[in-house]
């Protein structure tokens, strides 16, 4: 159990700022989701919390406590890596029980702690063989038994499933938020995948060149974006953003409107288009429509699967309740 | 896939390295032939060398008059004790070029290797003032320090490689996992770089084992090791043919054989990191 704070944190290297100054609080058992582009600076800010790079300025405080001078085998943190990092002369069992035996913790109870964990994580029939032996999905899980076994005050997560098939990933993705649930324990996760993010997270911080936009439930970010970048980052598609006359008629800069709050019509609607590409996924379908106002065709989602010809003619409504506006250096207008 | 080699090119390419391999061979072969002739019979033409009697003479005279096994034991001392305090010092040295590098290393780096350039001699004089100085000169010890310095760029650079081949994040894991820097050493680099050490390890006691400069300069008998026992039968008058490769022989004999069974792991140790 634990809270971790960060107060001015900036990470420099050498004249090269990759974090200016930053303020972070993460509450007790939170999971916590730092998304951003790649080079953001989010793995950085993980490693920063982790111990593996120093701070340039700034302290961070782990239950109160001053953490910043504090080595990484210290801060009672487990980190789960984008390679895994297994030992690749261990076996599995040695992998798991590696941080206790660190910790001077009795064979007996190593052996305990270790058989527990692999049960949880469906690695008993696995635990004498080496890293090489196994799956990608069972490497990673491998990584999580060792993080889970010394029973940390929170779980440092970088990139974890950026290495696995997509299937494995949404079935990592939903043991890793039971494993939330069930543990309660502080959990912070990289990642640059806006739907891990959204489906993992209780609060998402998005990071744009070491500097933090927004923090947030995901639901909160996904509907009050508070700039363009965010606006544009959260969702999958991304909000259509339109700038020029369209823009200037709800007096803003630029309006944001997610696919799904745009009507489509073939017979009458606000703007007029004709159909791109369409991606069929069955449940729905996105439809790219080529308008004349916009460079950027806008996406617009239709339930069910609705078929359109490509090149046909069609009207889009948005729905104005759910417009955003943007002013000119792309903050929200209330 | 494999490039299509037809079977004619096959059978001349065998034959060009077969003929190449045992020209190399050749000068070791007829040093144990010759060791097994007296040494009359060692200096007529080959083909009556080859079609002489058997014997092995030589090597009962040569062991009478030079005592083998004490030059084999000061051989021994030498290389495994020059080899293991080399190790001592360069792991870690090593360790904190690959993983904690300065601006500096790479500097530093390539002037350990410099000194590799400088030759020998140049060094000779002040180093044996040195040794008389210290009163180490004839004695193991004092070669023990002298090999280690001579090689120890070597095993830096060597080690140096394979420890950059290993993964960072799985040092990083490690001391998250509570290891400190002793442990990260002991439980988790060392076993991963074991192939290179064990190739470090065994080139460098080549390396020491057949070391000649130092070895016949700083030494006279006490701690004259095999390099200087078949330097002693090598005479400008007399016939030392025979008994000369009996005693060469006798030296190359064990390195010979270790290298025989640790080829595997030398060329793996020497090739790590070439494929990934």
């Amino acid at each position: 159990m634990s809270w971790i704070q960060l107060k001015n944190v900036s990470k420099k290297f050498d004249d090269l700022e990759i974090i200016p100054p930053l303020n972070l609080e993460i509450k007790d058992g939170e999971f916590v989701v730092f998304v951003g582009p790649s080079g953001c600076g989010k793995s950085t800010l993980l490693r920063l919390i982790a111990g593996l790079e120093d701070v340039s300025s700034g302290q961070i405080f782990i239950n109160g406590e001053d953490a910043t001078e504090v080595s990484p085998a210290k801060r009672k943190l487990a980190m789960v890596f984008q390679s895994y990092a297994l030992y690749p002369h261990m076996t599995v069992r040695k992998n798991i029980s590696f941080p206790l035996r660190m910790a001077g913790v009795s064979n007996a109870e190593q052996v305990k702690k270790v058989d527990d964990a692999a049960k949880v994580l469906n690695l008993s029939e696995y635990l004498d063989r080496k890293p090489g032996q196994l799956s990608g999905g069972q490497r990673q899980r491998v990584a999580i038994g060792r993080a889970i076994v010394r029973e940390p005050q929170a779980f440092l997560f970088d990139e974890p499933l950026s290495n696995l098939d997509a299937a494995l990933r949404v079935g990592m993705r939903v043991e890793i938020s039971e494993l939330h649930k069930r543990l309660a324990t502080t959990m912070i996760y990289v990642t640059h995948d806006q739907v891990e993010a959204m489906t993992m997270a209780d609060k998402i911080v998005v990071l744009q060149n070491g500097k933090i936009e927004q923090v947030g439930s995901p639901l909160d970010l996904y509907r009050s974006p508070i700039n363009t970048f965010v606006a544009s980052f959260i969702g999958s598609p991304k909000m259509n953003i339109i700038e020029g006359v369209q823009a200037s008629k709800h007096r803003s800069e630029s309006i944001g409107i997610r696919p799904e709050h745009i009507s489509i019509s073939d017979t009458n609607g606000t703007w007029e288009g004709t159909i791109g590409v369409s991606e069929q996924l069955g449940s729905d379908t996105f439809f790219h429509v080529k308008c004349q106002f916009q460079d950027q065709s806008i996406t617009v989602r239709a339930v069910g699967g609705l078929e359109l010809a490509y090149g046909q003619t069609v009207f889009l409504t948005p729905d104005q309740k759910h417009l955003h506006r943007f002013d000119k250096s792309g903050l929200r207008i209330k | 896939m494999a490039r299509a080699i037809s079977k004619k090119n096959k059978i001349i390419n065998s034959l060009i390295a077969w003929t190449i391999g045992l020209i190399i061979f050749f000068p070791i072969l007829w040093i144990i032939i010759l060791s097994f002739k007296t040494e009359g019979d060692a200096i007529r033409s080959p083909i009556a060398v080859i079609f002489s009697n058997w014997t092995f003479e030589n090597y009962f005279v040569v062991q009478d008059r030079s005592d083998y096994f004490k030059h084999f034991y000061n051989s021994v001392f030498i290389a495994f004790g020059s080899t293991f305090l080399g190790i001592l010092i360069a792991v870690p040295a090593s360790w904190s070029m690959a993983f904690v590098p300065s601006k500096r290393t790479r500097g530093i780096l390539l002037w350990m290797l410099s000194t590799k350039m400088l030759p020998a001699v140049g060094v000779l004089y002040p180093i044996y003032i040195l040794f008389i100085a210290l009163g180490i000169l004839d004695s193991r010890v004092g070669l023990v320090v002298v090999l280690m310095l001579m090689n120890l760029p070597i095993i830096v650079w060597m080690l140096y490689t394979y420890f950059r081949e290993i993964p960072e994040e799985i040092l990083e894991a490690s001391r998250i996992d509570g290891a400190g820097l002793r442990e990260e050493i002991l439980f988790v680099l060392t076993p991963m770089a074991l192939p290179g050490i064990a190739s470090t390890v065994l080139l460098n006691i080549i390396l020491a084992w057949n070391e000649a400069f130092w070895t016949l300069n700083l030494t006279a008998a006490k701690a004259a090791p095999l390099t200087a026992f078949i330097a002693s039968y090598s005479s400008p008058e007399g016939l030392f043919y025979a008994k000369l490769s009996a005693a060469s022989v006798m030296a190359i004999a064990p390195i010979l054989i270790m290298g025989w069974f640790s080829q595997k792991q030398l060329v793996r140790g020497l090739t790590f990191g070439a494929v990934k």
